[in-house]
């Protein structure tokens, strides 16, 4: 009964996670500068409050957050600000950073703060903590964690459900945080219990992490009403939709939201660093980051402050292989490959891939022969051969408006399948953009 | 700043094995047991004619088709599978002169792999047909010949006539449709019995596509449906008329419905792209199927039921297209 638990389509890709699964989270060392993009997450970019030669302690605010949905910027490290301009960014385009030097032989302490009593705050004050910490959600959209915790009055949310599939293939960032940190998902859960005023929560985690089953069951708090459920191995079980599939055989109505259904999704690591808001006092200045891939020599598990750059963790991995070829951030199905080493992780950064040569099929495209596995593979039942026509015709409003373009997720698995490897989702993200350009002239 | 060092591609990218020539060299594969058993039943004929029209079809591809298309396989399929529905003792510039319309007419006129509406390999044999209807039902006698000699006149000359008179028989659908005479199913299975080369051993196709279907190569409801519709609208008949309609069984394993099944309707450029639409394909060719050969002309009608089929699958995409997720059936359609 319980092998029935997943969504309808799908792909299995190789999993590639028995690099990192078993590794420890270490910490790694101050680099000598980091660069906070004021755009990290969801939403409007941030405000910076600071000017060039302003020195700065871990923990302090530098930007603060542009209206509702948009969020804080904190220092990751403890320094000086010496610029204010363009850094190259995940997206693959330059956007406003600041630059901190980082001090050398500096402790890293934060300012002495006070840290707030989970037990002692009303809904208010425990959301009004969380979004002046600047949480997002760190499973890869870094959409404003505090957004998704203030429902409109008008939707009732009767569950919460954990994200724990972790379904790209490499990536082990949510894995260890549940391994090592089972209590801090707990103390998490128990904070968005008590905002949202929920009582049912599930954590879903897929079957291949039994050791992550088996420590969120071990120290599950006895008085909450928190179930954890195994899961079937299959991508993309973490994309929210499927995962609401998988555990309440409900459908998220096309163009809304899970909170329509009355769930709020919310990834583990990010559960994770609710808890710590609350722990420390410290805001989101850090977070886990999966390093992995054939072309690093040394794959780990690391807690890395945000703004590292790219160049300097790669360095403290051991450096690239010789036959290093393509650096990813995120997993290896919906991640953005990085020209620029220069690059700095960002809050939404759950992990660095540096794929070998061989590892990348640079192959032939062939022509549609309309073996139909895409459809067999799209989680949300689209049509990607058909959309895939229309795409390389340009024909982009008939794809929306007959195809449902808009309910592609960009997950990947039509490309994944394709064996005439035509790039469908990058086309579909294509169309997209093209249309959204067109809008305001119509 | 960037550095050329690193490869920028757009995600996923991982990619699964599966790609299209590995698809086509393992239909071609699979294929291999089929035309061996072909040659070890009808004797070097059998090898003569599959590779004159495996000439034809890849060599018109690699001189008027799209460059480097030849590596694809897809043309190697259309030769070899026209080779198996046609008579070992044809002459064998009629089976180049079929590879060639197959992939000339079938393929390359339409724009190439992918394109075309119809099954190439069955559109081939059907312009043959029409062009020469009586080579193309010469059936070579099954016993009582010598393994190594030709079946028919393979060497004759275009346009002349034959100088070969080989021993000939009738098919076992030919035998039921015009002398009401049925075969063992036995024969029927293992495959001895008259017919084209590829039309005799139901059972190895079965199993030769059935590697196929487990690989995902093939959709296996395409030809779950044939078969069912098949033994569907034949069960019915025999209760009403034992005597005059043949059993289901002899009517599933008879002719040329297995390889048509597993091999032709499955082309995936032909049939529909998706699962619903799959089935209603299937059905379809399996009641036009019993319609043709029970009540049309010709004792065979795999090979135009499955063209009339091929001509439907746009209609019968568009109406099936898949609901999409969170969505209810009457929005996905309006």
């Amino acid at each position: 009964m319980f092998d029935r638990l997943t969504f309808r389509h799908g792909v299995h890709p190789p999993e590639l996670k028995q690099l990192t699964a078993h590794l420890k989270i270490r910490r790694l060392p101050y680099p000598k500068e980091v660069v906070l993009p004021l755009s990290q997450h969801t939403g409007k970019p941030a405000k910076p409050i600071v000017r060039v030669s302003d020195r700065v302690e871990r923990g302090d605010l530098i930007a603060e957050a542009d209206g509702w949905v948009s969020s804080p910027i904190h220092a990751s490290a403890s320094g000086t600000i010496t610029e204010l301009g363009l850094s190259p960014h995940p997206d693959g385009t330059f956007k406003p950073a600041l630059y901190i030097a980082v001090e050398p032989y500096s402790a890293q302490l934060p300012r002495p703060r006070l840290v707030p009593d989970w037990r002692g705050l009303d809904r208010d004050g425990l959301l009004h903590a969380v979004q002046h910490a600047g949480v997002v959600g760190l499973g890869g959209a870094a959409f404003p964690t505090h957004v998704k915790l203030k429902p409109p009055p008008d939707k009732p949310i009767e569950m919460i459900l954990v994200n724990g599939c972790e379904c790209e293939p490499y990536l082990t960032t949510d894995h260890r945080t549940m391994v090592e940190y089972p209590n801090r998902i707990h103390l998490g859960v128990r904070i968005m219990m008590k905002i949202l005023g929920v009582s049912k929560v599930v954590i879903g985690v897929e079957r291949n992490k039994p050791d992550a089953v088996e420590a969120l069951e071990r120290t599950r708090p006895a008085d909450l009403d928190v179930t954890v459920l195994p899961l079937t191995v299959k991508y993309p079980q973490g994309a929210e939709k499927m995962l609401i599939e998988a555990v309440t055989g409900r459908e998220v109505p096309s163009g809304k939201l899970p909170l329509d259904v009355g769930l709020v999704v919310q990834n583990a690591a990010s559960v994770g660093t609710i808890a710590e808001v609350f722990e420390t006092g410290l805001p989101l200045v850090e977070r886990i980051v999966t390093v992995t891939g054939l072309g690093i020599r040394k794959p780990a598990n690391l807690i890395v402050p945000v703004g590292t750059k790219l160049r300097d963790l790669l360095d403290a991995c051991g450096g690239m292989t010789d036959d290093a070829r393509e650096i990813v951030f995120g997993g290896p199905m919906m991640g953005a490959a990085q020209a620029n080493l220069d690059t700095p992780l960002t809050k939404g950064t759950t992990g660095v891939i540096v794929l070998a040569e061989r590892e990348c099929k640079t192959q032939d495209s062939y022509p549609c022969i309309r073996c139909g596995h895409c459809l067999d593979a799209c989680p949300v039942f689209l049509n990607p051969q058909q959309l895939g026509k229309l795409a390389a015709a340009g024909r982009y409003d008939e794809m929306a408006a007959a195809y449902h373009l808009n309910d592609c997720m960009l997950c990947g698995c039509c490309s994944y399948v394709c064996p005439s490897n035509i790039p469908l989702s990058q086309q579909f993200a294509a169309a997209r953009v093209a249309l959204r350009q067109r809008k305001p002239a119509a | 700043m960037s550095d050329a060092r690193y490869l920028v591609t757009a995600s996923p990218h991982l990619r699964s094995r599966d790609s299209t020539p590995t698809i086509m060299w393992s239909v071609v594969g699979s294929l291999m047991p089929v035309a061996a058993f072909a040659v070890y039943y009808f004797g070097p004929s059998a090898l003569l004619v599959i590779l004159a029209s495996v000439v034809g079809a890849v060599g018109t591809e690699a001189a008027w088709g799209k460059k480097g298309a030849v590596r694809d396989g897809s043309a190697a399929i259309t030769g070899i599978l026209l080779g198996l529905c046609l008579p070992a003792g044809l002459p064998l510039w009629m089976a180049v002169l079929g590879g060639a319309f197959s992939i000339g007419f079938g393929k390359i006129v339409f724009g190439g792999l992918g394109q075309n509406i119809f099954n190439p390999a069955l559109l081939g044999r059907a312009f043959l047909q029409a062009a020469f209807p009586v080579a193309l039902t010469t059936w070579p006698a099954v016993e009582n010949v010598p393994w190594w000699s030709l079946r028919g006149d393979n060497f004759a000359l275009p346009l002349m006539g034959s100088r070969v008179d080989a021993v000939t028989t009738a098919t076992p659908l030919g035998l039921m449709k015009f002398e009401q005479v049925t075969t063992p199913i036995r024969d029927l299975a293992f495959g001895t019995t008259a017919g084209s080369l590829g039309e005799t051993g139901a059972v190895l196709i079965l199993l030769c596509g059935g590697y196929l279907a487990l690989n995902n190569y093939l959709n296996w409801r395409i030809p779950a449906s044939i078969f069912l519709s098949v033994a569907a609208f034949t069960t019915v008949l025999h209760l009403i008329d034992g005597a005059r309609y043949p059993t289901p069984q002899f009517m599933l394993l008879s002719g040329g419905l297995m390889l048509g099944a597993m091999y032709m309707a499955t082309d995936m450029v032909t049939s529909p792209t998706t699962n619903r639409g799959s089935w209603i394909f299937g059905v379809g060719i399996g009641f036009l199927v019993v319609l043709i050969r029970l009540w049309g002309g010709l004792a065979e009608g795999v090979m135009y039921a499955i063209l009339i089929m091929n001509a439907l699958v746009p209609f019968i995409n568009r109406a099936t297209q898949p609901r999409v997720f969170g969505t209810t059936r009457a929005k996905a359609a309006a």
